[in-house]
């Protein structure tokens, strides 16, 4: 008999009675004052499973950030449902860091939140910060960290809030090729290791292939979703295989249809 | 989990690019940055004192009314051993109590503005236009509620600095990164933890200047107080500078007024400047040079 590869994960992970982790019910949100409006969002419909990579994918102005903001509860729908389970984390594409903390003391700041007692703090946010091995670094502050660096602290601090379902905005979109492929790497084993839902935002149709169980695709103004692709590949993949282009191609096609939609309008 | 190998190899080569990341910056040693923040200042120093005995020397004004820096100077020293020291003691009491007052009743202003955008509409305007109000123009009322009592001259620093200190505290809250309060709500800061956490920490740079800049205005509330406000047995500056004008000590007169200057320059660095290094420090915002 194989065994499965390590990140062939649990087919039912976290099967609880609960049902999915998300659930956006036919969603509106519009910007603006009435009558001259941007819809933002038009009738977004859309389920998670628990414990499932979903990648979202579009253009700029497709809702993307709305839709994360909306998950995270900083922002209200005008119309529609949005039902998360569990704690929610937001990773953004710039860091976020506090910039009057260390390293450490972010983590332990979103610990305390969190409501950890004050002398398990110290413990576990070495732990955290050993996991996105910046192990050494914890006295540092974040202007003296890489942009990878960051992003893995940033990404240290959204763990360190125990979040079940962690939400994640473009947030490799400013590290270089090399330092993304490992951050991809980490990423998928965090996730792996974890009953973590992690919902992916990003204009990179091929990152999210090589990431996703589930990649949907959306259009913009008003911003749509226009289809969803499973991803059977197996596990682990790289941005280079053939099989990751392929599909990233048929994607990317289906996308750029509909930005040629706007050229015309 | 995954294999040892891959695993291991792939944390070598995060390994290898952060330690490529992190710059190499030799900084040089404490004194020799010390002394290249000090020789400039030294510089000036000089470079006034002989301005200053250049027109003494010019004989613009007899040496009785304009005495020179080798009269003054030695007049510091003398004075450190008879008044000054209960004088500047009185003083710089003062000084901390209202500075004091100054920063606490400002905060409670300013966080209260932040707070309710009613109150910034009402009154925001209002503390700008307080600022512009020269404190000197104030005595004559304070004098009248409180009478020539310490109590006068503390309304006086208070209603000078406090508007600063809440200029800071506004200012700065305005202009936190949108990112970092929405970071702050996503990792569950609420109510008062999300201001003590995330709002003021972010906004410090800012209410630190308003600080700085109330330090200044309280100096100068203070010694205009203490020349209209005279109270008896009790040495300060004020009373000093008002005792020598009335002698026609200019020796003196001149002395008192460098030791007024100094201090306030002092608390400036060394207080407001070193908080204000470090936090730029800690937060990698760059010197321009």
């Amino acid at each position: 008999m194989i065994a499965p590869h390590p990140l062939e994960r649990r087919e039912t992970a976290g099967n609880g009675a609960a049902g999915p982790a998300i659930r956006v019910g036919h969603v509106h949100r519009a910007y603006g004052p009435r009558g001259n409006h941007v819809l933002a969002l038009s009738d977004v419909t859309l389920t998670v499973e628990r414990g499932s990579f979903v990648c979202l994918v579009g253009a700029s102005g497709c809702g993307k950030s709305t839709l994360l903001s909306l998950l995270a509860g900083l922002d209200q729908p005008q119309k529609g449902t949005i039902d998360v389970q569990g704690r929610v984390g937001l990773l953004f594409q710039d860091a976020a860091l506090f910039p009057w903390l260390t390293t450490s003391q972010n983590v332990e700041l979103a610990l305390r939140l969190a409501g950890v007692a004050r002398t398990e703090r110290a413990r576990r946010s070495e732990e955290l910060l050993a996991r996105v091995h910046l192990g050494g670094f914890g006295d540092r502050r974040p202007h003296e960290l890489s942009g990878g660096m960051r992003q893995r602290a940033a990404l240290a601090r959204a763990l360190a809030q125990g979040a079940d379902v962690l939400l994640m905005d473009e947030p490799f979109g400013a590290v270089d090729a090399m330092t993304r492929d490992l951050l991809h790497d980490e990423l998928e084993s965090l996730w792996a290791d974890s009953a973590m839902t992690i919902m992916f935002v990003t204009h990179d149709v091929r990152e999210a292939i090589r990431l996703a169980d589930r990649v949907v695709v959306m259009s913009s103004r008003p911003g749509t979703i226009v289809e969803e692709v499973e991803v059977p590949l197996r596990r682990p993949r790289t941005l280079a295989d053939p099989s990751v282009a392929a599909l990233a191609d048929r994607v990317a096609s289906r996308l750029r249809q509909e930005v040629a939609r706007h050229a015309a309008g | 989990m995954q294999p040892a190998d891959i695993v291991g190899r792939r944390n070598q080569a995060l390994a290898g690019l952060d330690a490529l990341e992190l710059p190499i910056a030799p900084r040089p040693g404490r004194l020799r940055r010390a002394w290249l923040g000090a020789w400039p200042q030294l510089a000036a120093v000089g470079l006034v004192l002989v301005a200053w005995q250049v027109v003494v020397a010019s004989g613009w004004r007899p040496p009785w009314v304009l005495p020179g820096p080798a009269a003054v100077l030695p007049r510091i020293v003398q004075e450190l051993g008879d008044d000054l020291p209960a004088a500047v003691a009185t003083t710089l009491g003062r000084a901390a109590i209202g500075f004091a007052l100054a920063v606490a009743i400002g905060s409670l202003l300013g966080l209260a503005i932040v707070r309710w955008r009613l109150l910034r509409t009402a009154v925001a305007s209002l503390i700008t236009g307080l600022q512009t109000m020269p404190s000197i123009a104030w005595f004559p009322f304070a004098i009248l509620l409180f009478g020539l009592s310490e109590g006068a001259i503390l309304f006086v620093i208070v209603l000078g600095a406090a508007p600063s200190v809440a200029n800071g505290l506004i200012h700065g809250v305005d202009h936190i990164p949108r990112i970092q309060l929405r970071a702050g709500r996503v990792l569950g800061a609420r109510g008062l933890g999300f201001y003590r956490f995330i709002v003021l920490p972010a906004a410090l740079p800012s209410f630190l200047a308003g600080m700085k800049q109330a330090w200044a205005f309280a100096w100068r509330s203070l010694m205009a107080g203490e020349l209209l406000v005279i109270i008896a047995e009790r040495p300060s500056l004020g009373v000093m500078l008002q005792f020598q004008r009335e002698m026609s000590d200019a020796t003196g007169l001149l002395a008192t007024m460098i030791v007024v200057l100094a201090i306030g320059i002092a608390v400036d660095q060394l207080v407001f400047g070193s908080i204000e290094r470090r936090i730029r420090a800690n937060r990698g915002l760059v010197e321009v040079d």
